[in-house]
């Protein structure tokens, strides 16, 4: 059995950070959706928000340049661009909350076809942790997540209704997976974009929920990008 | 203006065991490692304070700081938004043995929980949690359509922060991220205790870059080149 091809983790990055616009103010989650910044397109003014009080943060400082009070959301050491700021936490999630944010992009366990999205809890057996995402959720104009499409054992992680712990219901609005781009309307996931290899049977063989059609299918081809 | 200046042993010794304790800080940055030690130094010394309230955004890291207070049994319940971090074996190992409860709070309610409770304000709605196990057992109300949950305001009996500039009138100044949580926790609590690490005379600091009026703080401490959580961390360090 032939493996299909599916993108790296960098690669979804990079497909998500082609959709943000120029001239708006995003919040990056921890782990993956951290790598989106680096994609972002030429030419493009993007404002990045870290919920632990800093707006307009920029790249990684060199190794051994770190200054530890100067940090993400995941605890990473970052620099400022021109015209960053700082602000205690209450101001950062009234950002968040009062809708002052363009985008959010999280991370996923679980996606179900009406935009619920679990991320925080595996459930008992594990140390919950929910950060700032169940604020995340609420208030950004748009919600994506990026994830790969299915669980490390291959389950699929978009589903007709989540069965973890919820983050947030009816949130989420598109979806960047390893195999596809998928929106989430009211009829539920509208596919937009898939590997061109890929056929419809083979995604549909990997996504719990029915996937519609709304237009023409866009063939997802995304470069070689690494994420170091 | 009242003297508010202190030292780390006086400034925590009224601190008594079921505390409720805000400490500020986001993962490394904020932490008050000197304020946080000395507790430590006090409890191995008397047995005092235990069983600890700890507000804080995470759990500890390592064997310092917060962690060092889980591994020396002076915590008995914590308050957090994510007790994740890259070694929180601490936390973990008190958690699963059911030596620590753990409530967890979604971070920005957590913040707006505790600028509640400096601010006077009982209770207040957030869509946050909507919907979610977080929020069972919790009043809900509809606003405009849309569904919020209500969320009751937090206080404490002390806070420790950590502060970049700070007079003996306690107006205070952070150090670029390392403010987070801090403001807020100084306003909620009964006894805020604040370490400075450029402590200045009363007036030094522009009334225009105070982020903590003198108000909100009650003990000061002057902590020079305090320690970084992040890099006890790194290099292993066990208090």
């Amino acid at each position: 059995m032939n493996t299909p091809t599916k993108l790296s983790g960098a690669q979804i990055a990079w497909r998500a950070a082609q959709d943000i616009q120029d001239g708006s103010y995003v919040n990056l989650g921890i782990g993956l959706p951290e790598l989106i910044a680096k994609f972002q397109p030429d030419g493009r003014s993007v404002t990045y928000h870290t919920e632990n009080g800093v707006l307009g943060f920029g790249k990684a400082p060199a190794p051994g340049e770190e200054d530890w009070d100067l940090i993400n959301a995941g605890k990473k050491a970052i620099t400022l661009n021109p015209g960053a700021s700082f602000f205690h936490h209450a101001d950062s999630f009234a950002m968040v909350r009062g809708g002052h944010l363009d985008l959010a992009v999280l991370g996923a366990y679980q996606v179900a076809q009406t935009g619920d999205l679990a991320n925080w809890s595996v459930g008992p057996k594990g140390v919950p942790a929910v950060g700032g995402a169940m604020d995340l959720v609420h208030g950004a104009k748009r919600v994506a997540v990026i994830t790969d499409h299915t669980t490390k054992d291959g389950q699929p992680k978009l589903l007709r209704a989540c069965t973890l712990p919820l983050t947030g219901m009816n949130c989420v609005t598109r979806v960047y997976t390893s195999l596809a781009v998928i929106d989430v309307q009211p009829e539920g996931f509208v596919l937009r974009e898939k590997l061109p290899e890929l056929s419809m049977d083979d995604l549909a063989r990997v996504t719990d929920a029915p996937l519609h059609l709304d237009g023409p299918i866009v063939d997802l081809i995304v470069p070689e990008v690494s994420n170091d | 203006m009242v003297n508010k200046l202190t030292t780390l042993a006086e400034a925590l010794e009224d601190i008594d065991d079921n505390a409720g304790i805000m400490i500020g800080g986001f993962g490394g940055s904020g932490a008050p490692i000197e304020l946080i030690h000395a507790l430590i130094d006090r409890f191995r010394a008397t047995g005092h304070p235990r069983n600890l309230t700890v507000i804080n955004n995470n759990a500890g890291n390592g064997s310092v700081g917060i962690a060092a207070m889980i591994w020396a049994g002076m915590v008995g319940k914590i308050i957090c938004s994510f007790p994740r971090s890259s070694n929180a074996d601490a936390f973990n190992t008190a958690y699963r043995s059911g030596d620590i409860t753990l409530d967890l709070v979604p971070q920005g309610t957590l913040a707006e929980r505790i600028r509640a409770g400096g601010a006077g304000i009982p209770a207040f709605y957030t869509p946050t949690s909507a919907g979610t196990e977080l929020a069972n057992g919790k009043p809900t109300a509809v606003f405009d359509g849309k569904t919020y949950v209500q969320e009751r305001s937090l206080k404490a009996d002390f806070a420790l922060v950590k502060a970049h500039q700070g007079d003996s009138a306690g107006n205070l100044t952070y150090r670029m991220a390392a403010r987070n949580f801090a403001p807020l926790m100084a306003m909620a609590a009964k006894t805020t205790i604040v370490q400075v690490g450029n402590l200045l005379p009363v007036g030094a600091i522009d009334p225009q870059a105070v982020v903590t009026p003198g108000l909100f703080v009650d003990r000061i401490v002057a902590v020079p080149d305090p320690q970084q959580e992040e890099f006890l961390v790194r290099e292993g360090a066990v208090y």
